[in-house]
């Protein structure tokens, strides 16, 4: 039987471990609120964004060297996790799909290089020796201009034929409960089709500059957008991640304290009945 | 007198949502001016200064890299970046001018095309930010 205070201990252990992930998991219900109401306000320019260049690639100028499709030899893998843990298997997710990703790749015969965004790609891939580039530090607080820097950075060995495909791998923030790791394909561009079910007719338009130079001017942009809608995606899933996860923390918590609580009060009552038991047994001595 | 509608969007959310007299924008090919029912039209927008008027009265703002779309009488500018003038930090946005400039002789001294390139931009939004923030009647 393990010792009265010995379990007392543990019991202040335990409850001052659920206070903190408590804490966290109210924390991250703040940050979850900001994340999403950045992805609100994201999600117009998105919007727009994709509108107008379905409209362009069904035209002429979908021959864009940023369109080129090659023979793949090399793929540039773009990882976005998030900077920290402690939020359940979010980042484990991710990072499981991008192994598969470049094992899939590499038994094709083709060379992987890693671009990691958050901290938790780069310590994931460290020892791989396949990371090209790292991000740290960055999911807590990006803008636009950090998105700009990873997607030019690609496109540049894009357009030198250094890498012949970029993928994205992030997670995709279905719901509260549920993010999903996703894969898309960054580069190359593919030309968006527009669905049948919409009314067939285009409106005409006048460019200015010319359709093809508009879409030179775009593509780039549609890279940022499309990075940029990857990190804030994976920076809300980080929190929802993590309220659920220090939420199930929390009630693991309160279940271990109420056994505790048993053991402790069963410990007390077995101390009180030996001690009783002792002083009965010397009352008999002494009467006898 | 007939309007158009206005709508500026950033990543960041919409930044004008209006029924205004006339845009001024800076397309990438030169300015160009929007009234009330102009033909379908899509232009690309350099880092520059964008003004509406509204009620006699003229508003600035700075806008970067983007492009404006013009149909059914709304035109919408999807940019990087958008600040009203009158919002600009002039001293923040001179340090800038200041800054974006080193950057861009250390650049050509050392024939760095990538920084050279950066630094441009980087000097570009920051005059823009000051000619918007002067057109707004600051500094």
């Amino acid at each position: 039987m393990s010792g009265l205070k010995e379990v007392k201990n543990k019991i202040e252990g335990v409850s001052k471990t659920s206070q903190i992930t408590k804490a966290m998991n109210m924390v991250a219900s703040a940050k979850l609120r900001g994340a999403q109401m950045r992805m609100e306000s994201f999600r117009p320019y998105a919007e727009k964004f994709a509108k107008a260049m379905t409209k362009l690639s069904a035209g002429p100028s979908s021959d864009q060297p940023l369109m080129a499709v090659r023979e793949v030899k090399t793929v540039d893998l773009i990882v976005v996790t998030s900077d920290r843990g402690l939020c359940g298997s979010f980042n484990t997710n991710i990072v499981n799909k991008a192994k598969k990703l470049i094992e899939q790749h590499e038994q094709a015969g083709r060379t992987v290089t890693l671009i990691t965004v958050g901290n938790k790609a780069t310590q994931a891939f460290k020892r791989s020796g396949k990371i090209r580039q790292s991000y740290k530090d960055i999911m807590g607080s990006f803008q636009m201009f950090n998105a700009r820097e990873i997607a030019e950075d690609t496109a540049t060995l894009f357009l030198e034929q250094k890498i012949d495909r970029t993928e994205l791998v992030y997670a995709k923030f279905k719901s509260l409960s549920t993010q999903i790791p996703v894969q898309e394909t960054l580069l190359p561009v593919s030309p968006v089709v527009e669905e049948a079910g919409e009314n067939g007719v285009t409106a005409e338009y006048i460019y200015e500059p010319s359709p093809a130079e508009i879409m030179e001017n775009l593509l780039p942009l549609h890279l940022n957008v499309q990075v940029l809608h990857a990190m804030i995606e994976v920076s809300a899933g980080e929190q929802a991640a993590r309220m659920t996860a220090m939420d199930n923390a929390t009630t693991a918590c309160g279940d271990i304290i109420k056994d505790l609580k048993q053991l402790y009060n069963k410990a007390r009552q077995a101390a009180i009945t030996g001690d009783l038991m002792d002083i009965v047994g010397g009352a008999e001595a002494l009467k006898g | 007198m007939a309007q158009i509608h206005l709508e500026v969007v950033t990543p960041a959310g919409q930044v004008v949502s209006d029924d205004v007299d006339i845009v001024t924008a800076p397309g990438t090919s030169g300015e160009f001016g929007v009234l009330a029912h102009h033909a379908n039209f899509l232009s690309t927008i350099k880092t520059g200064v964008l003004s509406f008027k509204k009620d006699r009265q003229i508003k600035y703002m700075m806008v970067s890299k983007g492009f404006a779309e013009v149909s059914d009488n709304t035109i919408t500018f999807l940019v990087e970046s958008a600040e009203y003038g009158y919002d600009i930090d002039v001293d923040r946005a001179i340090r800038a001018r200041e800054r974006a400039e080193r950057r861009l002789t250390q650049a050509l001294a050392h024939d760095e095309a990538m920084n050279r390139t950066l630094a441009e931009a980087a000097l570009q939004r920051a005059v823009a930010r000051l000619a918007a923030a002067q057109c707004s009647g600051k500094a």
